[in-house]
């Protein structure tokens, strides 16, 4: 079935407003927009790691989630929905449930690049039938914006400074979603918010209708964090996909298929000047930061060209 | 009547898990605790049991695989020992503060550093406050009569609940053991039907709040009151339990108590060396007592206030220590629950043993009763923080 | 004892607190209002609209919601925190940010 913008948007929501994000914050939209891609009939157990997310949905006794949620701790969202999981398998095998229930997981790139890794790692290895969902902002933006693995190279957060010696983050981002690719596992999706939403919503489909464990990779843009006006949200995901800062790819059982190739790939700088937490890298005498991003950025995308077959 | 077998500690409690049939296990390798999930995999393994089991990549999954299944509506069960514990250290205060009535087999092992594969307890009063009841096992029959009723009591109160032996000297020596019929087993353990639960279709529910200061504190008061329940739950599931077998249980066992002057108190598998010791000296005349643990969480406190209560001396024996430079966690909590019950004659002296498997013989309790006599005529104490048999 | 999230007040006892703060329902953050937090305010100009949509699924607050029909309805000004990404993204500039009057 074709995908169309209207029909996705008449399905009912299971996010409700009322949650305390911060105003324009990316990851409402991701968690609204992958929850739009279960069918209707399908029930979902959804779980959060610790995040902004998390203490922004579910402050007792205010839940945004419309269906059953589990929070349980920063490092283990894989972990947990992998005890849902079995749970289900187990009470349908008892005849205790006839439903169909699907299991998500969402995460920020904190508690999925960093702490909660190993818990994921183990979750996709033992091949749960569940979606796991991270929401890349790439810091620890609920303790105030401080670096974590997916941090990118450069950036100025609160514990990598844009300081007079040391210019921000001195190392790369962690390719995160190659290594879920690693796995084994059945699917694996990057992803973002591009025009009509047809690349996440058909990848989130995917991804949660793929059976065995699945990995979705969104970039959800934080104007806070990054500094950006919040009303650019879709610029700045824009600029992410159109300079192959973060490009859109699928890795279905092994093979990499380019989900957008930009016509005219363009420079970084595009990218970097939207956002103030690379202000300092358009300072007089720190051109060679900027080169060196772009080089980086050239060699990730050759790569994945390669991987695709292109 | 029930069946007579041959078993080690970790067996037996493999083989209550087998004859329950829970619905999900998460658990990680661990000596000494391992075979405990080792025997439960060869029972997924040839279709012995409905369980799914999880093979996680560390404690700390298990348990938080343990609370995403409970919290769908299963009974999940889990087993450790020492560090890996400490590692689900996190989870286990979740655990209990989601009311989620998890089982956990403790095979009880020293901690780091140095390491050490032996047993003490010091991985469990590690983990004491965590809000887990907490039930300890002399001998490998106890540690399968209290995996049975574990579940009945959690449940029946919404905390999780974790069954501890002592790690090699009775995970792994074997010994008889009367096994009750899985029929009654089954019987008595009863269907698990949680109220609320995820995958109830009829009920979304949210797990995992987070909690302004305007909730946290009366939702720990709500928390703290099931523990003071589970006391009185501990002696009824106890008392259907002893009309099931025979067996009779409660928050602590008195040996000898009734004229004792002189008694100690203590937790697992020693209490059967202290036994033999209390019965040697009352053989020579002499009136010496012991009181053993069951339950250190609820903590009997007025039980065992009672029982000293005539007392003239008495020891408490930690298998740990608090390193608060002043008393293990056993003596801190029985002179409280002393002072609490207004029982302030007997005098009383705490003992770190058994650290990482220090051998604890019969000598060693009379070494302490020869002191406790010794407190008890003259009236003086002297230090109250002592280390027993170990080299000066 | 109701388990209700509404009943969860601030002066809910020990007593009557849900186990574990867990909730037995599903989205009751609809009773909280965050489109107090707003400073900008969208404004939708129906003339200009064309209903494609684009608008619906950027808002982070559900405050732009879309009938069994496959129209857009007003905005949901007791959700909206006025981020404006609906206007950045309208093609036909038919929303437009003002400045929210206290």
């Amino acid at each position: 079935m074709s995908y169309s913008l209207k029909e996705n948007l008449m399905k009912e929501e299971r996010l409700s407003g009322g949650h305390r994000m911060c105003a324009g914050c990316g990851s409402p939209i991701a968690v609204r927009t992958v929850l739009r891609a279960l069918e209707p009939e399908d029930k979902a157990v959804v779980c959060s790691a610790t995040s902004c997310l998390e203490v922004s949905t579910f402050m007792y006794p205010y839940t945004a989630w419309k269906g059953s949620f589990i929070h349980n701790a920063f490092e283990n969202a894989g972990a947990t929905i992998s005890g849902v999981e079995t749970a289900y398998k187990v009470m349908k095998k008892k005849g205790q449930l006839d439903d169909t229930w699907k299991f998500i997981a969402f995460g920020g790139d904190g508690g999925t690049y960093d702490i909660g890794l190993q818990s994921l790692s183990g979750a996709m290895e033992r091949g749960h039938d569940m979606v796991y969902v991270c929401y890349d902002n790439e810091a620890y933006m609920n303790t105030g914006i401080q670096r974590s693995s997916s941090t990118p190279h450069f950036a100025d957060t609160t514990t990598t400074p844009a300081g007079t010696v040391i210019p921000g983050k001195l190392q790369k981002k962690k390719d995160l979603t190659k290594i879920m690719v690693a796995h084994g596992i059945p699917y694996v999706g990057q992803t973002t918010f591009i025009g009509n939403f047809k690349d996440i919503s058909e990848k989130a489909h995917r991804a949660i209708y793929t059976p065995g464990p699945a990995f979705l990779n969104v970039m959800a843009p934080c104007p806070r964090g990054w500094r950006y006006p919040s009303e650019k949200l879709m610029k700045v995901t824009k600029a992410a996909v159109e300079t192959c800062v973060w490009p859109l790819y699928e890795v279905i059982e092994g093979k990499y298929i380019l989900s957008y190739e930009p016509k005219q790939k363009k420079p970084v700088e595009e990218y970097l000047k939207l956002q103030g937490r690379f202000a300092h890298m358009f300072r007089p005498g720190n051109e060679w930061m900027i080169r060196q991003v772009q080089e980086e950025v050239d060699r990730n995308w050759e790569a994945l060209l390669t991987l695709c077959n292109l | 009547m029930g069946i007579r077998e041959r078993l080690s500690g970790n067996e037996a409690v493999a083989y209550a898990m087998k004859q329950i049939n829970p619905d999900v296990m998460g658990a990680f390798p661990i000596t000494p605790s391992t075979e405990i999930p080792q025997y439960f995999s060869a029972y997924v393994d040839n279709g012995e049991v409905d369980t799914e089991f999880i093979a996680v990549e560390s404690e700390h999954s298990a348990m938080s695989t343990c609370i995403g299944a409970e919290a769908a509506g299963c009974r999940a069960i889990s087993a450790t020992s020492s560090c890996g514990l400490c590692y689900m250290t996190e989870m286990l205060y979740v655990a209990a503060s989601d009311r989620l009535p998890i089982t956990l087999a403790v095979s009880c092992r020293a901690l780091s550093g140095p390491i050490n594969i032996n047993n003490d307890h010091s991985d469990v009063m590690g983990v004491r406050d965590t809000g887990w009841l907490v039930l300890f096992a002399e001998t490998n029959q106890e540690a399968y009569d209290n995996y049975l009723q574990a579940m009945r009591i959690g449940e029946a109160v919404g905390l999780p609940i974790m069954v501890c032996q002592d790690g090699f000297i009775t995970s792994h020596a074997i010994e008889n053991i009367e096994l009750v019929e899985t029929e009654k087993v089954k019987a008595f353990v009863g269907e698990y039907k949680p109220q609320h639960y995820l995958l109830n279709k009829d009920e979304p529910m949210s797990v995992g709040a987070y909690a302004t200061p305007v909730y946290y504190m009366e939702a720990k008061r709500q928390q703290a009151q099931a523990m003071i329940d589970a006391k009185g739950v501990i002696k009824q599931v106890a008392k259907e339990f002893e009309e099931m077998t025979g067996r009779s249980y409660g928050l602590i066992e008195k040996y000898m108590m009734d004229d004792a002057e002189e008694a100690i108190i203590l937790m697992g598998s020693s209490a059967g060396t202290a036994k033999e010791a209390v019965k040697q000296l009352r053989a020579q005349g002499k009136k010496v007592g012991l009181i053993k643990i069951r339950s250190f969480r609820p903590f009997p406190a007025e039980e065992i206030a009672e029982a000293l209560k005539n007392v003239k001396a008495f020891a408490s024996m930690d298998k740990d220590d608090s390193y608060n430079g002043h008393c293990g966690p056993i003596h801190a909590e029985v002179c409280t629950g002393l002072y609490a019950n207004g029982v302030f004659g007997p005098k009383g002296i705490g003992y770190i043993y058994g650290l990482g498997g220090r051998d604890v013989r019969v000598e060693s309790i009379q070494k302490v009763f020869a002191e406790l006599e010794q407190i008890a005529e003259t009236g003086q104490v002297g230090e109250t923080y002592r280390y027993l048999e170990v080299r000066e | 004892m109701s388990h209700l999230a509404k009943d969860m007040t601030p002066d809910v006892t020990w007593k009557d607190i849900t186990p574990g703060c867990n909730i037995f329902e599903g989205g009751t953050s609809a009773a909280v209002e965050t489109g107090d937090w707003r400073t900008m305010r969208p404004v939708i100009d129906w003339d200009k609209c064309r209903q494609c949509l684009l608008c619906a699924p950027v808002c982070p607050d559900l405050s732009i919601p879309v009938g069994p029909d496959g129209k857009r309805g007003e905005f949901n000004y007791f959700f909206c925190k006025g981020c404006g990404i609906c206007s950045n993204v309208c093609p036909f500039g038919a929303i437009t940010m003002v400045k929210e009057a206290k």
